[in-house]
């Protein structure tokens, strides 16, 4: 099956198939060369759990022990790496034929906070009473960034593991996934979450709760959702007292990590105008912060499959022979038509590696299928030995 | 009993709300397009929603009339009809939506249900169809009604999910349509969450779009020249017109038994979608697809 290569730098060429490329297997591999940490953004659905995946084979292919993170509450990547358990948040090697070594995990954003929790408690009742108040339980799992955040966290802890020399995470499928680069002052989301503004006042001796009554802003609320689940926040965020300056130090730690020349961004999309947006979003956000995008891999392309003879009459009369040229040009075309669309995301992630994945006739769902994309992004396998 | 091939403009005109579901780049956006147009085209009143303020719903329905809900507008509405004017604008403007849901999970869905709910009440729409959350996100969704039931003990925000309830109970009023690919696992993941919405939301299920089928048996208007069954491979075929067939061949047989393997799995009408050869669908694409219907 013959791959493509992508014209760099939007130089408007017309498009030529071009036969398997050893520069650009070559290239995401040199991309990913001492790569401790790689974190694959896209949209969902673009096939990021299956590109963390391969990733993976390809890494520990080469000899190193390779853990893989997903957020993907589907279970895909377990179906996919025949996890007939499903994963958890703890990491289960997996049997890969591979000089190196294969994990995978799946983030469960309550117990990773839980962790954080009882790390960071001054002591194990302040812990308690903390996990098993309601309003926590509701948001350890639920409030809008934490999952982003204790991807993060889990990220670190796992790079700081001696089990592990690379960590690969496949992000949330939201414009929020990144927003752990931004400045250190939002980085502790869940510390600058309004609530927590609301309810807590700097004091000398730290954090103090606030009168409820005399906050319009809290009484409205109370009014909304109810008293009881009022009272539930407070005494939520008076347990919480005096941990926020660990939560800080952790956050800045993270966020370090993630600055450094040992993690690489990887972006993934597919040849559809949404996903191709949501990447553009993406490669501007990484720029933005200083950070380069490392590769490009392009799911689900269509194929080409070279030119035909032209001597191959295409208007012989013979239905046969029309369907087939028919069919040859349609799939060229659409090709055509996914490489113009993707020039301008192929432009802003200059000079990094762009990696067509074509479509396949099958269905990723096995390891062998995964075995197929990964020959497809790096090249034939090497003898070994 | 196999689940039959359904008429879908008879469907359009048996429920009034329909929420379209489906996991991430199925194409759900496609398909609340083409329903919406092909419901306008027979002549009923019908409202697109979209419910996370991205143009693209609105760029593909063309002059079908369009609204962007989101759970910030729609807390704010809500506060403004119950007599909290004065700080709704605040509320919103400072992000305070987050705290809300924060502090009551699901009061951000079931604003927006509530909203929903009233447009469909209002009678000024013979159908209303939603762009709905990701497959995931979509039990947690149609569940909070429920859930709040549970954490709020009164007050107009459990009048809210009554009403709400209430609704999505009844299939004259409320359906929600599933969309998929013919590939193995987002066709693994529709079964899933069907079940989980028949047993845990109670909710209807009207027919399962299969999306982006390729060698629809069924005349679709987008067919170019070439029919929609096998392409024959003659000996002594030009190898590039010979691999491009191929190709074509087995993804065509993956789609005939991927549907197959979901017609047994699940015993729900289905309407297929064409696949339609372009790299991004255009808003003719879906008047083409809506027409085919």
């Amino acid at each position: 099956m013959a791959r493509r290569t992508a014209t760099r730098a939007g130089a408007p060429e017309p498009v030529e198939p071009v036969e398997p490329v050893v520069t650009t297997a070559a290239a995401l591999s040199a991309a990913l060369a001492a790569a401790e940490v790689v974190v694959c953004c896209g949209s969902g659905g673009v096939g990021k759990t299956t590109t963390a995946a391969v990733l993976g084979l390809q890494l520990a292919g080469d000899g190193r022990r390779v853990v893989v993170v997903t957020i993907d509450p589907a279970k895909r990547l377990a179906d996919a790496l025949g996890l007939a358990g499903g994963l958890t948040n703890d990491p289960s090697r997996l049997d890969v034929d591979a000089p190196g070594e294969l994990w995978a995990m799946m983030l469960d954003t309550a117990a990773t906070f839980d962790g954080l929790v009882r790390t960071n408690a001054p002591s194990p009742e302040q812990a308690e009473r903390i996990l098993t108040n309601r309003f926590y339980r509701n948001i350890a799992g639920a409030l809008s960034g934490t999952q982003e955040y204790m991807a993060a966290e889990r990220l670190h802890a796992l790079h700081d593991d001696p089990r592990f020399d690379v960590v690969i995470v496949d992000t949330p499928p939201t414009r929020n996934a990144l927003d752990f680069l931004e400045a250190p002052g939002t980085l502790a989301r869940f510390l600058d979450h309004p609530l927590f503004k609301l309810m807590m006042m700097p004091t000398r001796r730290g954090l103090k709760v606030l009168n409820v009554a005399a906050q319009p802003v809290l009484r409205t609320i109370g009014k909304v959702v109810g008293g009881d689940v009022l009272a539930d926040a407070i005494a939520f965020f008076q347990a919480f007292d005096g941990m926020e300056t660990g939560f800080r130090d952790r956050a800045d730690a993270v966020m370090a990590l993630l600055r450094s020349d040992a993690t690489r961004y990887v972006l993934v999309a597919a040849p559809k105008r949404d996903t191709i947006d949501e990447a553009r979003y993406f490669a501007a956000r990484l720029d933005e912060a200083g950070l380069g995008v490392s590769a490009l891999v392009v799911n689900r392309s269509t194929p080409t499959f070279g030119t035909p003879d032209p001597t191959v009459g295409r208007d012989a009369g013979d239905p046969v022979l029309e369907a087939l040229w028919a069919n040859h040009d349609e799939l060229a075309a659409i090709a055509a038509a996914e490489h113009d669309q993707l020039a301008p995301l192929v432009d802003d992630v200059a000079p990094a590696p762009v990696c067509w994945v074509p479509m396949l006739p099958g269905d990723v769902h096995d390891v062998a299928g995964l075995h197929e994309i990964r020959r497809l992004l790096f090249g034939p396998d090497r003898p070994t030995g | 009993m196999p689940p039959k091939r359904l008429n879908p403009r008879e469907f359009l005109s048996t429920t009034r709300l329909v929420v379209v579901a489906g996991k991430g780049g199925v194409g759900k956006t496609t398909v609340t397009a083409v329903l919406a147009r092909a419901a306008a085209d027979a002549g009923l009143r019908v409202l697109a929603v979209d419910l996370d303020g991205k143009p693209t719903l609105a760029d593909l329905v063309g002059d079908v009339p369009h609204l962007s809900l989101t759970a910030p507008d729609a807390l704010a509405e809500y506060l403004e009809t119950h007599g909290l004017k004065r700080v709704a604008k605040r509320l919103a403007a400072s992000g305070i939506i987050d705290v809300v849901s924060t502090a009551a999970p699901g009061i951000d869905d079931i604003v927006v249900l509530g909203k929903l709910k009233s447009l469909e009440r209002s009678g000024d729409h013979d159908l209303i169809v939603v762009d709905g959350p990701a497959a995931g996100h979509a039990i947690t969704f149609l569940l909070s009604a429920r859930g709040l039931l549970d954490t709020v003990r009164g007050g107009p925000i459990r009048t809210q999910a009554l009403e709400v309830l209430e609704m999505l109970g009844d299939p004259a009023r409320c359906q929600v349509v599933l969309v998929t690919l013919p590939e193995t696992t987002p066709v693994n993941e529709l079964v899933e969450t069907a079940y989980a919405l028949e047993e845990q939301v109670g909710v209807q299920l009207g027919p399962v779009v299969v999306n982006g089928v390729d060698g629809s048996d069924e005349s679709d208007g987008s067919d170019r020249g070439h029919g929609s069954g096998d392409l024959t491979i003659p000996d002594g075929t030009d190898p590039a017109l010979a691999a491009a067939a191929a190709f074509r061949n087995a993804r065509r047989a993956m789609h005939r038994r991927e549907i197959e393997r979901l017609s047994d799995a699940l015993a729900i009408d289905q309407i297929h979608l064409p696949h339609v050869v372009t790299a991004g669908i255009t808003r003719d694409d879906v008047a083409r697809l809506a027409a085919g219907l």
